[in-house]
């Protein structure tokens, strides 16, 4: 019934691994869907999407996958707590209106919280500021200033700071380099801040973490 | 009295030969309605494409809108055109019946051979007219869940609909959860909105004040008002359609002549087009009926049955929706699609939301939208994939 895949980008590939079999997840801004159509077809994962396109949401129903058109910075509030295992904001934080109260709707929502985003911090990024005086452009920030969807681009010590003001507790960090080689950070510190293209955070809600409002 | 009802007898066959089927329940076992009343004896009138399979997990309920009826695929036999979503369902098409064992019923308060207004009274022997009682959606519902008792179908593997027939499909949801497996409502509202209400009421008064109406008892009298049900079809068909549609359909063209005529004839083709549409539906409709099933979905309000929060009819449920709007309708419009969809997912369900980018109006669900055949037949063939229903044969 549905098309072969063909194989997951790599920052999918490690987002994938994170979730277990069987996992209740929802994928926020979650495009075409090839991470919930892998999650499902492969580790029997009941799987969602919200997705701001209505063009990729109707392109994600024709595939069988169960996907709605929404919001991350409005439309979250109406899922109840701790409704999935795990919920994925992958590369769209910092497309968001409100990251900081998304985040919080996420830790909220899912028990466990994955984040990807781009490392406004890495060399290339604050090389090419500094030397052409011009918003960087690289392969993961591509866009022109006045028309990319990024508008709260942040660092991977920005994100840190970020996680303590929602009061979330980091489970586990990861490193992406250029070209997608990934490693563990211990501590993101300032040399990963330095190296990393982007990261991937899993993210859990410490105990007595009040809901937002 | 319209003789409509005539041959509908002669429709009465085996189901499935595509002439439909009849059942009328025993005078003992009445139908309970919301109003408080029973309904004895209930008379059912259906048809069903496909055929069930030896584990009967494939039935696929069909609701109808306000002027279907149980005739929803291939070539309708008393009109002698295409079923209501003869587009949709059919061999290979996305309800697959090849595939499903396709049901379709008339509504209670129908006029195509379920109970309804038309119907002898047995208290009086005469037509029910207005002393047949008020019916509601939950009703209709509890009527077809009769049916499939009857049928012997304790689970369905899709209820579908659009419009009224999507109110029905939310309401076999909330009320019998554990009985539907997937649900597609589209283009409709889990509540009747003022402005609905609004333009049924028009149609009403419209039906009301033809004096061939005589206060509801014109199959006894030997009149018809076909003049009030035309007018009421006429004003509903507008907000069938678009601005848009309407524009690009008939603009401001001229109807069989080459200048305003300065009467009031049909000078314009929209007018002509208004006029075929009341005349060619009172061939096949009757007023009271009319009356009957517009007041039922003005009382539809899901929410009103659970506290006034809609997600509590949805609590628990594992029921697959996906539920569809269009963006040109302003009958159904997208608004209300969302309001079911943050209730569902307050619920916690499964459910998909699509829009369907159309400028065809609130009767898109019935048109040719590719789109629309393409997400829904991606919906249904996930759904039958989950309920383990495998191949084109089954």
């Amino acid at each position: 019934m549905l098309a072969k895949m063909p194989p997951l980008r790599i920052e999918l590939q490690r987002i994938a691994e994170m979730v277990p079999a069987s996992a209740r997840v929802l994928d926020v801004g979650c495009g075409s869907g090839e991470l919930i159509e892998y999650l499902a077809r492969n580790k029997n994962v009941d799987a969602r999407g919200i997705e701001l396109s209505q063009h990729g949401v109707n392109a994600c129903v024709a595939k069988g996958l169960s996907v709605i058109q929404g919001d991350a910075d409005t439309d979250l509030a109406e899922y109840p707590s701790g409704a999935f295992d795990f919920v994925i904001l992958s590369q769209t934080i910092q497309a968001t209106r409100q990251p900081k109260s998304v985040l919080a709707q996420l830790l909220r929502i899912g028990k466990g919280v994955i984040v990807s985003f781009p490392n406004f911090g890495f060399w290339k990024v604050r090389l090419k500021l500094a030397l052409t005086g011009r918003m960087p452009r690289t392969g993961a920030l591509s866009h022109a200033w006045f028309e990319t969807p990024n508008i709260h681009l942040c660092t991977i010590a920005d994100f840190v700071a970020l996680t303590q003001a929602v009061d979330a507790k980091i489970e586990r960090a990861l490193a992406v380099e250029e070209g997608g080689d990934v490693r563990e950070l211990s501590v993101p510190g300032y040399w990963d801040n330095l190296t990393a293209e982007g990261a991937i955070f899993l993210l859990k809600r410490r105990p007595g973490m009040q809901a937002p409002a | 009295m319209s003789t409509l009802f005539q041959p509908l007898s002669a429709l009465t066959g085996a189901p499935g030969d595509g002439a439909g089927a009849t059942h009328t329940f025993p005078a003992g076992q009445p139908l309970q309605l919301d109003s408080g009343e029973a309904l004895a004896p209930l008379t059912i009138a259906w048809n069903t494409y496909g055929s069930l399979n030896a584990a009967k997990s494939n039935a696929f309920l069909l609701c109808h809108a306000l002027t279907g009826d149980q005739f929803a695929a291939g070539i309708h036999p008393v009109t002698g055109k295409p079923g209501w979503w003869a587009s949709m369902v059919g061999p290979g098409l996305p309800i697959d019946t090849n595939r499903f064992f396709v049901i379709c019923a008339n509504v209670i308060g129908g006029c195509m051979g379920s109970s309804g207004p038309h119907d002898i009274d047995p208290a009086t022997g005469k037509p029910y007219g207005l002393s047949f009682p008020v019916i509601t959606i939950r009703d209709m519902v509890r009527a077809q869940a009769l049916l499939l008792d009857h049928l012997g179908i304790e689970s369905l593997f899709c209820v579908a609909g659009g419009s009224m027939g999507g109110m029905q499909v939310l309401q076999w949801a909330a009320s019998y959860p554990e009985r539907v497996f997937s649900a597609l409502p589209l283009a409709t509202a889990a509540r009747h909105s003022a402005q609905n209400i609004a333009f049924h009421e028009v149609g009403r008064q419209a039906i009301m004040a033809d004096p061939e109406w005589s206060d509801g008892d014109y199959a006894a009298k030997g009149t018809n008002p076909r003049k009030g049900l035309a007018v009421a079809r006429m004003a509903a068909h507008i907000t069938y359609l678009s601005e848009a549609a309407l524009h690009r359909k008939f603009g401001r063209n001229l109807q069989n002549r080459e200048a305003l005529s300065y009467r009031f004839d049909a000078d314009f083709q929209v007018e002509s087009y208004l006029r075929h549409q009341g005349l060619a539906f009172v061939d096949r409709f009757d007023a009271n009926s009319y009356l009957y099933i517009t007041r039922a979905m003005d009382y539809f309000d899901l929410a009103a049955d659970y506290d006034g929060v809609l997600a509590q009819a949805f609590r628990n449920t594992k029921t697959r929706f996906c539920v569809a709007s269009f963006t040109s309708d302003w009958l159904f419009p997208t608004a209300e699609g969302k309001k079911i969809v943050h209730a569902l997912n307050a619920a916690g369900a499964n459910v998909s939301f699509v829009e369907f980018d159309t400028d065809k109006g609130h009767d898109a669900f019935l048109l040719d939208v590719p789109e629309m055949f393409q997400t829904l037949r991606g919906f249904i063939d996930a759904a039958a994939q989950a309920r383990g229903l495998r191949g084109a044969k089954v």
